[in-house]
């Protein structure tokens, strides 16, 4: 039973996923382009951790917190360039 | 593996993977980037740390040793979503996406918080 | 004694935490892994010293469990009710924003306030004024702004003033 809603939450996520690199794609701001790469990288961890599920490793968790610490730190920086025109100060 | 936890597991999976579709349906739904600007932080960070917890106790479950490591994920993400849509909003605001809303210590200038330094803000972002 | 202590164990809270995360982290529980996270939670709080310019102080714990749980109802609360914004009709919405007044200094305690404000229900905290008197609220659906100024000033922000004077 645990197998379906694990391939139901993948879709989902999927799905999730197609929605935020619409906004990618389309944002008419820059800073909607930020939040909808800052929304797929979260997604992408969900899904990572769901694969991990789905084939019974855990090996995809290492992954999801690289994947995790590294959209944080691009989102931030993003902003910073967007507040400040300018990365280091 | 135990039928109710199972069960329990399977519907808190659905659940969140929900809220993590209704997260970014608010992104694209919405017609304006503040309003946007909830969904992915609360829906999506939330669905998220509670599919990370359920793989905790499904590798637990399934015989694979248990590692609270994935709530090392799910404490990341609750502790930066906060910070980044704070980012995000200055961001926008300095964007003037929309008019910037005055604020009321603006209108009533403090002179003892104008040029104090031990006002100033140590970490300015 | 105490100022030997001190240049030791800068904050005891984070090297806890840093040694609780390096374990944590760790594949297997080992000597090996035990010893290391001993010693970048000796380490990493001398170089974050250095970093911090504002020292965290902490008066009283009493009220963390308390916040922890209403935090933690209205985070679900926020799931619940922003769903259901988000897949109501948007014309419905009547989004709005609100300048929050700040009854303390502690730079630590605003952060705290600011992300607590963010994960509840239909607000996104923006931006804090720069003589942090103001908090800059965004709301999605905003009825009653004074409504919602009290809700955060007795819910969050008392028992934070109490953990952070």
């Amino acid at each position: 039973m645990i197998e379906i809603a694990i391939l139901i939450s993948m879709y989902a996520i999927g799905v999730a996923m197609l929605l935020s690199l619409y906004r990618l794609v389309r944002g008419p701001e820059v800073v909607d382009r930020i939040l909808a790469l800052d929304t797929f990288s979260i997604n992408a961890i969900a899904l990572l951790i769901l694969d991990g599920m789905y084939l019974g490793s855990e090996i995809y968790f290492e992954a999801a917190l690289v994947i995790a610490m590294l959209g944080f730190v691009t989102t931030v920086v993003l902003c910073k360039y967007v507040l400040r025109r300018d990365i280091v100060e | 593996m135990n039928p109710v936890a199972e069960v329990i597991l399977s519907l808190l999976l659905v659940v969140s993977a929900f809220f993590t579709l209704v997260g970014s349906l608010g992104l694209v739904k919405l017609s304006d980037f503040f309003r946007r600007l909830h969904g992915p932080t609360k829906a999506t960070t939330m669905g998220v740390g509670c599919i990370l917890v359920v793989s905790v106790f499904y590798h637990a479950l399934i015989g694979n040793s248990f590692h609270p490591r994935e709530l090392l994920v799910s404490v990341l993400l609750i502790v930066t979503a906060p910070i980044s849509a704070n980012l995000l909003a200055k961001a926008a605001l300095s964007l003037k996406l929309k008019k910037r809303p005055q604020c009321p210590a603006d209108e009533t200038p403090d002179p003892e918080h104008l040029d104090s330094p031990a006002d100033r803000r140590p970490d300015e972002l | 004694m105490r100022t030997r202590f001190r240049s030791i164990l800068p904050s005891i809270p984070l090297s806890l935490m840093i040694f609780v995360f390096g374990i944590l982290l760790a594949d297997r529980i080992t000597a090996g892994q035990i010893v290391l996270a001993g010693i970048l939670a000796l380490v990493i709080p001398q170089v974050s010293r250095r970093l911090e310019r504002e020292f965290a102080r902490i008066k009283s714990l009493k009220p963390l469990p308390r916040l922890a749980c209403v935090v933690l109802y209205d985070i679900v609360r926020a799931n619940i009710h922003t769903a259901r914004l988000v897949l109501g009709p948007e014309r419905q919405l009547k989004p709005g924003w609100v300048w929050v007044p700040l009854d303390f200094k502690n730079i630590h305690g605003i952060t705290a306030l600011a992300s607590v404000i963010t994960l509840t229900p239909g607000t996104v905290s923006a931006e804090l004024s720069d003589d942090r008197k103001y908090l800059l609220v965004h709301a999605l659906d905003l009825p009653d702004p004074q409504a919602l100024i009290d809700e955060i000033k007795t819910r969050y922000e008392a028992p934070l003033k109490e953990i952070f004077p």
